[in-house]
């Protein structure tokens, strides 16, 4: 018996009282799992916390027990659309005891005037102006995204493909209040005097400044799908004569389809909840145009312009906590049907090959 | 008709095209704002407060404040995110219907926007979790049911924990499988294995993913807009109950509130070029850290 020895010098084992009692190590091994299991179930806990503390603040607005409310304005609140000069206007009312019937059918309303003497809740100007700047961003991001990515992945030389997957990731690791205030001071002066908008900050710099932040996951998601069509798809086009070209636009790019689609949807998502860079760049503007180099406010821009300002659980409160419920229900079911475009669509695709 | 050569030629070059758009982006972003933040940069500006209305002075409270938040937040985050990653590689297998239900959890964590984050800690943490306590402790006086600089900590470090969590599976997956049979055949339990045999293999695994939290943790600043960022401070946050002042706040409200935008233009760029100068030296030595985890992986 010498195998034991040599492990026992090895791994010297410290005395210790209760160093037989095999139940008293399975009592530990059990706790501990326990615990591990429980600090598991932490983040389960949590995202049924966000909808239920989202929903729950919101959910008031739908029993009409949001009366009275009890507006306080302090001038100050609306400055982001200042330049516009089309904001609102909300100066000078102070303390105003507001007697007001509201009904949840007044968030189809076509005006956003939360702080007003007569406040009007209606979301159709924030989703239109999300929506805008979303399909801005979306129309210059994903074909950048896309091509690129088909670039590195069908033609470019060794050196450019490696260098590109930092460089996008450096473009992904840069904080969005950083492309704020990149769209603000720079972006927007210099589209302004390419194209001699009216406003400075409009729906078309919100866009393009939106496009650098979803240009990452475009990118990225895009690449992966490429990536992951098979081999031989290739090497069969390439041998009955088609060229490199013709191979990537016409085999590559439609078998990826599904992963591409993912990764559009992916773009949508970001682009449609992401609030510092609209809160900053977009002029803030809650109007209806289909102009783009009119200014917009987008639903997370409200919230992130209008939450530090209302009062504690009083209707305008109320209807940002729905804002937000309404952007965790969007989110949610983008990256469900995104997922499901990668999981099964693209598995059950190459499976048949 | 353009040959097909050309036509082949000329679609290449498109896509090389939307590629050097990407490249170019980040060179133009950078470029501006390390000319026009570097100037600015002294030891003064770092590390002085702001002073005259904050037109002038430095920046040292937001960066303090951004410290103590990624710090407070790291603390909490990275071991729940380094548990709950632990659970699912080494409890459970991938059929397991629970481990599906956690992981499908993260994802959705790691989707929802950060805004909704900042009204989740406005709605739990600050109305809910402080309410109560000051309705138990304070006898109804404001005291945690405030913004502060604990409960911006902790909302962060729920935005932040699918990172870690993505980032040290990721790691306890390169550890062989070999070494943990070997580990079980000699007798160590499973707790004994992960703790002697896991944990020190995938140890750089876990701390990059802590610095990916870090980066993006300090570069969010939706989620603190109102659970505990402040505008300006006459001293430094030295409680939990405390507010504070923090860089990519400092940066949204010098350039949209403040009372002097084009005298403070410096002062902007300076800011976003310390933010900058943050995020990414923490994301480089992320990368670094994995691609040296790649690299025993492969060997």
């Amino acid at each position: 018996m010498r195998g034991p020895d040599v492990l026992a010098k090895a791994h010297p084992v410290k005395e210790r009282p209760f160093q037989n009692s095999k139940t008293r190590k399975r009592i530990v091994e059990f706790l501990i799992e326990k615990a591990i299991q429980g600090v598991a179930y932490i983040s389960l806990i949590f995202i049924c916390l966000i909808f239920v503390f989202v929903f729950r603040e919101a959910y008031p607005i739908f029993t009409q027990k949001a009366q009275a409310v009890q507006t306080e304005v302090t001038g100050a609140a609306e400055s982001y659309g200042d330049e516009t000069g089309l904001t609102p206007s909300n100066d000078a009312v102070e303390l105003v005891q507001n007697e007001h019937d509201f009904s949840p059918t007044d968030l189809a309303g076509k005006t956003w005037q939360p702080v007003s003497l007569d406040p009007k809740y209606g979301l159709i100007p924030l989703l239109l102006g999300s929506l805008k700047v979303t399909l801005i961003a979306l129309l210059l991001a994903g074909p950048i995204g896309i091509f690129a990515a088909l670039y590195t992945s069908s033609f470019a030389p060794r050196w450019a493909r490696e260098g590109m997957k930092p460089i996008i990731e450096i473009l992904a690791g840069i904080p969005s209040v950083v492309i704020g205030f990149f769209a603000l001071v720079i972006l927007a002066t210099g589209l302004q005097n390419l194209f001699g908008f009216e406003f400075r900050l409009n729906a078309f710099v919100g866009g393009v400044a939106m496009a650098l932040a979803v240009i990452p996951i475009i990118y990225t998601v895009s690449e992966d799908a490429l990536a992951a069509v098979p081999k031989v798809m290739t090497e069969a086009s390439l041998a009955l004569g088609a060229s490199r070209w013709e191979t990537a636009l016409f085999v590559v790019l439609p078998a990826a389809t599904p992963g591409i689609f993912a990764a559009v949807i992916l773009g949508f998502g970001r682009a449609f909840g992401e609030t510092m860079i609209v809160l900053m760049a977009t002029g803030n503007a809650a109007l209806i145009t289909a102009s783009i180099s009119d200014p917009v406010r987008t639903l997370s821009a409200t919230i992130g312009a209008e939450m530090a300002e209302v009062v504690f659980g009083d209707l305008h409160y109320r209807v940002l906590f729905f804002i937000g419920a309404l952007l965790f229900l969007i989110s949610f079911g983008l990256n469900a049907i995104a997922e499901f475009f990668v999981r099964n669509r693209l598995m059950k695709k190459f499976k048949g090959i | 008709m353009l040959s097909k050569r050309i036509k082949g030629r000329l679609f290449v070059g498109f896509t090389a095209f939307c590629a050097f758009i990407g490249v170019a982006a980040v060179a133009w972003i950078l470029g501006t704002i390390i000319w026009g933040g570097a100037s600015h940069i002294t030891w003064q500006f770092l590390s002085a407060a702001p002073t005259e209305g904050m037109t002038e002075g430095g920046i040292f409270p937001a960066i303090f404040g951004t410290f103590m938040l990624v710090i407070i937040m790291s603390i909490v985050g990275v071991p729940v995110g380094t548990i709950t990653a632990i659970y699912l590689s080494e409890y459970t297998n991938r059929q397991s219907k629970l481990a599906q239900v956690i992981r499908f959890a993260v994802n959705t964590l790691a989707g929802i926007p950060a805004i909704v984050f900042g009204l989740f800690g406005l709605g739990f943490f600050i109305q809910f979790t402080g309410g109560h306590l000051d309705r138990l402790f304070y006898s109804g006086e404001l005291h945690w049911s405030q913004p502060n600089i604990l409960w911006a900590s902790l909302t962060l470090a729920l935005l932040t924990l699918p990172v870690v969590i993505v980032s040290v599976e990721e790691a306890i997956k390169t550890v062989p499988r070999e070494l943990r049979e070997a580990s079980l055949a000699l007798g160590a339990t499973r707790w004994e294995t992960i703790w002697n045999v896991v944990l020190p293999g995938s140890f750089s695994g876990i701390l990059t993913g802590a610095i990916l939290a870090v980066s993006r943790g300090a570069g969010e600043v939706a989620p603190i807009l109102f659970t505990g960022a402040a505008y300006f401070l006459p001293h430094l946050p030295t409680q939990f109950s405390d507010q504070f002042m923090e860089l990519g706040y400092h940066v949204f409200i010098m350039t949209t509130q403040s009372t002097d935008v084009e005298k403070t233009i410096g002062i902007q760029y300076a800011t976003t070029l310390v933010l900058l100068a943050l995020t990414f030296t923490l994301n480089f030595s992320a990368i670094a850290l994995r691609a040296r985890l790649r690299k025993r992986t492969a060997a």
